[in-house]
């Protein structure tokens, strides 16, 4: 009986998709593996950053692409196949109306409509599109719902590789864990549309890439992070898994002095402390908005204060199939960057 | 001042309410029977009316729910043309075209789900989540934010109405079967955003195309617009020949368009019924003045005004009208919930698929039928008050007989100015696709020939008044009706009027049907069918397979698929069959091109087609299917099976242009001497397993017994409410019969002193109201033959786009005309016993 059941799940289920385990020991190649790597589950191309328009204003924003590889019957021959699916996010920090403006959008691959280039950086949806130009420039360009931007992002520094060269542990178990590297200090110029107004502005952002097959823990609840870019020319990155209930399953972190000397930090090394909250008054999700990161480096403990540029920086993509989150411009000393909260509303699932 | 004025008014007004109320009571009193009959007459008429229009409104609400869901409600969609599809390449193009904000492609199928039929939709949830949220499928707790089960490709989302009629809950497992595939899906969710009347599943697009076998083909583009004129202009411009723009009206109008002409019949019926009920109580309305002449003519010595007296009468028929319209209205609803309870929401005729129809209640309707059956009765009562206010007091008062002198020739000329009117209305084109001047010729047709009964009556008895023969009591009945013909006027008007539209619907009805069975025994020549459900079909090698079966003489295949030609027009059917250039015996063509350009691509279209799109002989037409097929019309065939038009095309040239191989219907001519039956199962038995389940054998006399079945189903209403006329009809003759009778006592006493016996004076009776029955029913047979005339050859291919050729009912117009007749003679032999009982001396002295 239970083999005959056995039997019968296996014929009606489609062919398992044998996903790639990400695994240390890698050595990341670029311009390669700045292009998509689509035998991962899960991957993005993240932009985050400060801009400053003529008149001397702070903006945030944000451009992301996410691409994902669905369960799907890899026989099927159909071009709608769900194979490979994108999404895309992008928002606007405007501390002047105190609201974050911000637009998705999500397609399978295919039809000219959606794509990832393999080889180089290079991900669009329909007429948005983050690319990689030979010249090593990232252009971003986004037309959305009540503004635009279309952003050059130049590379000041060299690639900044996450954990053991690229490998970021994101749990206990090896395998929850992602291929990570970030750019920060991209030095940014280009213009911003509101409504019918277009600016030009000039600023500086981040970029972070990740990809994995297996990136949450199932005890996970979420995760808080930050990436900062100090005016000296160091930059820090730290995060942290919650459980549900608000204890940390797993953190790290890295931070690359102005020399260019990169600490690598381990769970123990890295804590957030909830300074303030916002509650948000669409979702019900409580946010600690403004938070203390303390890092532990050669012995001595460093803290930062973040402080949101504006709190209302929730960004909810549920229409998209994607989850609730805050993505905000948060200020430090000496410094300027994003934080990012997810799983305050319900537990991620990825 | 004002004080004064009030009390100046008070007395007036007093007495004349009291006048009133004195005039209605005592009549209400004394002939209860005569308020009740009028009232029932009004109300039959609302009721009818009413029900008819809250079932049409109930299955149109339904039906607009259902296309609701299945659609998504997009502003604007993409449609194919045929369930072929179009090429899934015109998406990325159309989503890329200007004025247009987002796109959702889908893949649409009929489907079986257990016994359920359902509308199968695969959509990309990326797409539909923005342009049509209704069709994207609630998982039981919430919205699932894993992409594997988003994309899920095995999951199957259930609008209510869908579990519900396949008796299915969220996680069970189901089999489904669309275009000839069964496949395994599990049910994930449910649709709970769409409309409970639409029946269907939701899953995903390419899962869709994969399983279902239309890898590289969708059905439909559901469109999301910033700039509609823009976006419409872009699209008109790219899109292939197998698609058109299409917006939920256009939906809407392609939907309705079927139904729309039987609905408005229908409503035209009721109305008719009501009309009916209008002229039953004048003709009651018009005997009780008579009867109260002498009361009216008192009332005006005492001095009330001639207005006075019309007042009265108005008022009173408004009463029994307010009474019978409150009683019809109620009927009305409980007829509307029995007939969608027991018959469905088209009233049997077949144009809306499934039950669960439920009443919804229009006040507006149930206003203006209330107002009809107020204005029925008050024009009823209004124009015999106003013969009787003209009558001169003092000669009223001595007399209550007939105003008219019967030497005076009666007009004839408006009666025939009306029926001529009439005619030329009824010739007139269509207003909205509607025959609505073909009604309104009936209409005139109808008062031409009922204001046209006296003088009829007239004619019919002056040559027997001239040639006395026969007794006493023949003599003196044929006297009476000659010298009185206005009386036996107002008493045939109602009689008229019901007995002609009977008449007309019922030839009507008996053309329609003897057409059909004629042509079903020219259709149906094959000795047995074969037929694949569910999308099914016959694959060449199956075909060769069946072709060699023993005892099979001939075996012809064919396809038939709707065929949309416009956006708000429903789908022809184009089949493709073996046309052998037109010599088909199963094509009964009616009209044939002399000779077609050589080289061109012949079609025969039905004769439906032919009205609905004006395809005549010998035009040059491009038919919406691979990239626009230019093809001549061959011929035009005769069909009463598919009121939205047909196209056959030969296969040969189907199989060219289209490339599809596929046959879903077969007819089979077996070897003589061998048994249908037999050779059926060795078909069967042929057939894959696989398509056996999905193969339906059917013998000719099934069909035909199926077609007619559902022929007299769709004209069941009709039949009742035929039903319904003539009952109200016998009821009237009845009660002004034996009004007539009971006011005429006085000259029964004068007989009786003249020495005519008891027994005479019932002969007489009996006599008089036979002639009266008799010129009823002659003049509303003769009437009725006309307006089915108008039936047949206007109304009928207006709404219906079908011609034949009339069959008169012989049986039904004799049956008829001896009904009304004995039942004219009876009644008015029963009041006349009533009439006689009194002794003659009691009788003369009356009320002096």
């Amino acid at each position: 009986m239970i083999m005959s059941w056995i039997s019968l799940i296996a014929a009606v289920a489609p062919a398992a998709t044998p996903y790639p385990v990400v695994a240390p020991g890698i050595t990341l190649r670029f311009p390669a593996d700045h292009g998509a790597h689509p035998q991962f589950r899960t991957e993005w191309w993240y932009v985050t950053g400060w801009l400053r328009t003529a008149d001397g204003k702070d903006l945030g924003f944000q451009v992301t692409f996410f691409r994902t590889r669905p369960q799907v019957d890899a026989r099927n021959t159909s071009r709608f196949a769900a194979s490979q699916v994108m999404f895309a996010h992008a928002a606007l920090s405007d501390p002047e109306n105190g609201r974050l403006l911000h637009d998705q959008r999500a397609a399978r691959q295919g039809f000219g409509l959606a794509s990832a280039r393999v080889g180089d950086g290079d991900v669009a949806i329909r007429n948005w599109r983050l690319q990689r130009m030979s010249d090593g420039r990232w252009q971003a360009r986004v037309a959305a719902d009540g503004f635009a931007l279309s952003l050059a992002l130049q590379p000041t520094q060299p690639v900044l590789l996450q954990g053991q060269q690229g490998y970021s542990r994101k749990g206990p178990l090896p395998q929850q864990a992602s291929y990570y590297y970030s750019i920060p200090h991209l030095r940014v110029s280009g213009q911003v549309r509101r409504g019918d107004r277009t600016v030009a502005v000039t600023g500086e952002a981040w970029l972070d890439r990740e990809w994995s097959s297996n990136y949450l823990a199932p005890a996970a609840q979420g995760w808080d992070w930050t990436g900062l870019n100090f005016d000296d020319g160091s930059a820090l990155m730290a995060f942290r898994i919650r459980r549900p209930g608000g204890g940390t399953l797993w953190a790290g972190g890295a931070l690359r002095r102005a020399d260019g000397k990169t600490i690598v930090l381990e769970p123990r090394d890295v804590s957030f402390t909830t300074v303030s909250t916002w509650r948000s008054k669409a979702t019900g999700a409580v946010y600690p908005v403004m938070q203390d990161v303390s890092i532990r480096v050669g012995g001595r403990i460093e803290h930062w204060r973040l402080a949101p540029l504006f709190a209302a920086q929730e960004l909810d993509a549920r229409r998209s199939g994607l989850p609730v989150y805050w993505e905000g411009a948060v200020r430090t000393r000496g410094g300027r960057g994003y934080l990012e909260l997810t799983g305050y509303d319900r537990p991620l699932t990825m | 001042m004002g004080w004064s004025c009030n009390l100046a008014a008070e007395p007036g007004l007093l007495s004349g309410r009291l006048a009133l109320g004195w005039l209605i009571g005592g009549e209400w009193r004394f002939h209860p029977a005569r308020f009740l009959l009028t009232a029932v007459a009004i109300a039959v008429g609302v009721a009818l009316g009413f029900a008819v229009h809250l079932v049409n409104g109930s299955a149109l609400a339904s039906f607009d729910g259902a296309m609701r869901g299945i659609s998504g409600a997009a502003e604007l969609s993409i449609r194919a043309t045929s369930p072929l599809g179009f090429d899934e390449m015109l998406y990325p193009e159309v989503m890329q075209a200007q004025g247009v904000a987002d796109t959702s492609p889908v893949v649409s199928l009929a489907a079986q789900l257990g016994k359920a039929h359902i509308t199968l939709l695969g959509v990309d949830v990326l797409r539909a989540v923005a342009v049509t949220p209704s069709l994207i499928g609630i998982r039981p707790r919430g919205l699932n934010n894993g992409t594997d089960a988003t994309f899920d490709e095995a999951a199957l989302f259930l609008s209510r109405r869908a579990m519900t009629e396949g008796g299915i809950r969220v996680g069970s497992q189901v089999q489904v079967v669309a275009n000839g595939h069964t496949v395994s899906l599990r049910v994930a969710g449910t649709l709970s955003a769409v409309d409970d009347t639409a029946s269907i599943g939701v899953m995903d697009i390419a899962a869709a195309q994969w399983r279902f076998g239309k890898v590289g083909r969708i059905d439909r583009i559901d469109l999301l617009l910033a700039d509609r004129p823009i976006a419409e202009a872009a699209l008109n411009a790219r899109l292939p020949p197998d698609a058109v723009l299409s917006s939920p009206a256009a939906q809407n109008a392609q939907g309705n368009a079927l139904s729309r002409a039987y609905r408005f019949n229908l409503d035209m019926l009721a109305l008719v019924a009501l009309l009916t009920g209008g002229f039953l109580v004048y003709s009651a309305q018009s005997l009780s003045v008579v009867r109260r002449q002498r009361t009216f003519a008192l009332l005006r010595t005492l001095g009330m005004p001639r207005n006075g007296i019309i007042a009265a009468v108005v008022v009173e028929g408004l009463a029994i009208g307010m009474v019978g319209a409150v009683a019809g209205l109620v009927a009305g609803y409980g007829l509307a919930w029995a007939a969608l309870h027991w018959f469905g929401g088209d009233l049997g005729a077949g144009y809306f698929r499934g039950g669960d129809v439920r009443v919804v209640f229009q006040p507006l309707a149930a206003f203006g039928f209330f107002a009809l059956g107020l204005l029925a009765a008050g024009l009823g009562s209004a124009l015999p008050a106003r013969i009787a206010a003209r009558a001169a007091p003092a000669a009223a008062l001595k007399n209550a007989g007939d105003m008219l002198d019967p030497r005076q020739p009666i007009a004839w000329w408006p009666a025939a100015a009306l029926m001529a009117t009439g005619t030329v209305a009824a010739l007139l084109p269509m207003v909205a696709r509607l025959p609505l001047f073909g009604f309104a010729g009936m209409a005139l047709m109808l008062a031409g020939g009922v204001v046209g009964v006296p003088w009829f009556a007239r004619a019919l008895l002056t040559p027997l008044a001239r040639r006395p023969r026969g007794g006493v009591s023949r003599l003196l009945a044929i006297g009476h009706m000659h010298g009185a013909p206005n009386e036996a006027a107002t008493a045939l008007c109602g009689i008229v009027a019901s007995t002609a539209l009977m008449i007309a619907m019922a030839t009507m009805v008996t053309s329609f049907r003897g057409a059909v069975v004629d042509w079903l025994g020219d259709v149906l020549r094959g000795d047995l069918y074969l037929r694949t459900t569910a999308g099914a079909s016959f694959d060449p090698a199956t075909r060769a397979r069946l072709g060699t079966t023993p005892g099979v003489a001939r075996l012809e295949f064919s396809r038939e698929q709707p065929l949309t030609i416009a956006a708000d027009r429903p789908p022809v059917s184009l089949i493709a069959r073996p046309a052998r250039h037109g010599h088909d015996p199963q094509l009964v063509l009616i009209e044939r091109a002399p000779a077609l350009p050589s080289g061109m691509l012949p079609i025969w279209v039905s004769e439906p087609a032919q009205r609905l799109y004006g395809w005549n002989p010998g035009d040059i037409i491009t038919l919406p299917i691979a990239a626009g097929t230019r093809a001549a019309v061959a011929g035009v065939w005769r069909d009463y099976g598919r009121q939205a038009g047909a196209v056959v095309i030969d296969d040969q040239d189907y199989q060219r242009l289209i490339k599809d191989d596929r046959r879903d219907a077969a007819s089979v001519t077996v070897m003589p001497g061998q048994d249908a039956a037999r050779v059926g199962e060795l078909l069967i038995a042929r057939l894959p397993a696989s398509l056996r389940e999905q193969t339906e054998m059917t013998a000719p006399t099934t069909l035909r017994r199926f077609a007619l079945t559902l022929f007299d189903r769709s004209f069941a209403v009709t039949y009742l409410l035929e039903a319904v006329a003539i009952v109200v009809g016998l009821a009237g003759v009845a009660a002004t019969m034996s009004a007539q009778t009971i006011a005429r006592e006085r000259e029964f006493g004068m007989l009786r002193h003249l020495g005519v016996t008891r027994g005479q004076l019932t002969t007489m009776l009996a006599i008089e109201g036979a002639i009266v029955g008799l010129t009823g029913a002659l003049a509303g047979i003769g009437l009725g033959l006309i307006l089915a005339q108008v039936l047949i050859h206007v109304i009928n291919p207006q709404s219906f786009n079908w011609t034949m050729s009339t069959r008169v009912p012989v049986g039904t117009l004799l049956g008829v005309a001896a009904a009304l007749t004995s039942a004219a003679a009876i009644t008015a032999m029963l009041a006349g016993r009533r009439a006689t009982a009194n002794s003659a001396i009691q009788s003369v002295r009356e009320d002096w």
